[in-house]
């Protein structure tokens, strides 16, 4: 036994990658890696509680409606009662998640460049350990990259991964950071010991010319052979996040609107659809959802159930009762969001009220749009109760367009875009 | 050796470390039960796949690329070994690619619910990419050139300043 695993360490390394001379990067080393680990230590944390958080802005509690992933288990054991103060709390915290996560793209590129040398490190596996830790570090370049392609595709709306995103985006999250947090538990250290390694802003003053080599290290990131440098650590360090930087520009006035909407040059919702009170971002027209203008035409009704018979209403008749303003925007969870719009229509408080249900716990909103995903959604009662959540029937002064869930919609002040439901006609208040 | 030091070596590190992994696949376990649960082999194509189109195939391209302007710009005959001139190529290659990375889908319109989603077009995004693409080049090149100037002349004075004879290289 003794004598063959002794034969196998000494078998020498395949021509090619495995080869300690074939990495030739003079400015590879564990300094450079811990650099980029560093940025995404804070990056990737971020992303994870934003994501979650998103997860919880759904209410998931509420019921399969509200709720893509319903098998979650105890994955769901952090949920809250999502909160409508403040009012711009979800367009923030999915800015920050969406925005972040384009943004951390190059860093994650470079850090995986940074260590490549060690996928091909030889022995493949020495020990119980190693072979352990290194199938955890599949799964957490896999998971790293998957999670990344999967938000990336789906805030173009490019459907193409097996599933629904958010089954897909949530559990790969929860793969991804279980083998995220191991890597930081195991280099943590090394991580800490590198960065210690060399002064900073000696590096930041180190031109090509002086580059040399970081001194060889246990993991063989070093390279046995460097050739020449012809970049910096400094300049490395600098194009990563000039790319960052580049990112973030073309992307970032999507999340933020007003004049800076058009700045974000090559992101999905980077101008408006059209003009005037009801030009602001749409994200499911009319048409992409098979509502007609006859579905909301003049035989539509709003019901309203709760304690007692159900209540029908014309549109003239809701715009006739007592209405209320509230300046909210749409905050979506791909990540854009519009500048603060006034809404005006019925508080949902007085809705319930009128139902018999002054002291609603829930409310189903239904929608004439023909039954699939985000027709009909749940409300909490922190929600009904907050007297800028509306049942809106005008935007910006005047009728809500066909777009924007004519004949009347909800608006709720935190919520995700996707749950403040259009072309509403049914409401259903339970206790 | 005490049994501890014996399961360490036959593990081949400490014990801490089999632990925290052990918790960490157990989570994973989990998570992977759900994500797996509706078309299994595409997902794992996916998860798997998407470590291999990184570093099996989008590395080795842009490394061997990296590789072949290098040896190209090396062979130039009148080369000016002071100038770093790969670095004038690799910053806006690197910056134009990485734009077009995150945002192809767009840029190609390969997303088909785009445009009837939010009424908007994807006519104007592979033409802005390109705009953008030939400004970070074309400021490359004229940096390029400005410093190239700098460094020709600094090299004229230095040949007037010194004798006839002694080629004038530092």
């Amino acid at each position: 036994m003794k004598t063959t695993v002794g034969r196998i360490s000494e078998t020498p390394p395949p021509p090619g990658p495995f080869r300690p001379g074939f990495w030739r990067s003079p400015i590879r080393g564990p300094w450079l890696t811990s650099v980029f680990g560093l940025v995404l230590l804070v990056g990737i944390p971020v992303l994870f509680v934003t994501g979650a958080l998103s997860y919880a802005a759904y209410n998931p509690d509420l019921g399969p409606l509200n709720d893509q992933t319903p098998d979650k288990g105890l994955l769901g054991f952090y949920l809250f009662d999502w909160p409508t103060h403040p009012y711009w709390l979800y367009r923030l915290t999915q800015g920050i998640h969406v925005t972040l996560g384009v943004v951390l793209v190059p860093v994650l590129l470079a850090k995986l460049w940074s260590v490549i040398p060690k996928l091909f490190e030889w022995l493949p596996v020495r020990s119980l350990a190693h072979g352990l830790e290194r199938l955890s570090l599949l799964l957490l370049v896999g998971g790293a990259i998957f999670e990344f392609v999967t938000g990336i595709f789906n805030i173009q709306l490019f459907y193409i991964f097996p599933g629904s995103f958010y089954t897909l985006h949530f559990y790969g999250a929860w793969v991804f950071i279980a083998a995220f947090s191991v890597h930081v538990c195991l280099k943590l250290g090394r991580m800490t010991r590198a960065l210690r390694s060399r002064n900073l802003l000696t590096e930041l003053r180190t031109d090509v010319a002086h580059t040399r080599p970081e001194p060889p290290d246990p993991d063989g990131l070093v390279p046995a052979a460097p050739a020449a440098p012809t970049m910096s650590r400094r300049g490395a360090v600098g194009l990563v996040g000039a790319g960052s930087l580049a990112l973030l520009v073309v992307t970032v006035g999507q999340s933020i609107g007003g004049r800076l909407r058009s700045t974000a040059l090559l992101a999905p919702h980077n101008r408006n659809p059209g003009s005037g009170s009801n030009g602001f971002q749409i994200n499911k027209t009319a048409a992409s959802v098979s509502v007609t203008p006859a579905l909301v035409g003049p035989a539509w009704r709003l019901e309203v159930h709760g304690r007692g018979p159900a209540l029908v209403f014309t549109r003239g008749q809701l715009l006739a009762m007592p209405r209320h303003a509230a300046a909210l925007p749409i905050a979506c969870v791909e990540g854009w969001s519009t500048e603060d719009q006034h809404w005006n229509g019925l508080r949902l408080a007085d809705l319930a009220a009128l139902a018999g249900l002054s002291h609603a716990g829930s409310v189903l909103v239904e929608s004439v749009q023909p039954p699939g995903p985000y027709s009909s959604a749940m409300l909490r009662g922190n929600q009904i109760h907050d007297p800028r959540a509306l049942l809106a029937l005008r935007v910006n002064g005047a009728d809500l367009s066909l777009d924007h869930g004519y004949p009347a919609r909800i608006i709720v002040p935190a919520n995700p875009g996707v749950n403040n439901t259009k072309w509403v006609h049914r409401l259903t208040f339970r206790t | 050796m005490t049994r501890l030091a014996r399961l360490a070596r036959w593990y081949g590190a400490n014990p801490l470390h089999l632990l925290v992994l052990i918790c960490s696949f157990a989570v994973t376990a989990y998570a992977g039960v759900r994500l797996f649960a509706t078309r299994p082999l595409e997902v794992a194509i996916w998860f798997v796949g998407a470590a291999i189109l990184h570093d099996l195939i989008l590395l080795p391209l842009y490394s061997l690329a990296d590789l072949s302007a290098r040896s190209v710009l090396r062979h130039r005959g009148d080369a000016v070994p002071a100038v770093p001139l790969i670095n004038y190529l690799r910053v806006p290659a690197f910056l134009s690619g990485l734009l077009l990375l995150v945002w192809f889908p767009l840029a190609f319109q390969l997303s088909s619910p785009y445009p009837g989603a939010t009424g908007l077009s994807y006519d104007i995004y592979l033409g802005r990419w390109l705009i953008i693409t030939a400004v970070l080049f074309g400021a490359f090149a004229l940096a390029l050139a400005l410093k190239l100037r700098r460094i020709h002349r600094a090299a004229r004075a230095n040949e007037e300043k010194s004798p006839p004879g002694n080629g004038g290289k530092p």
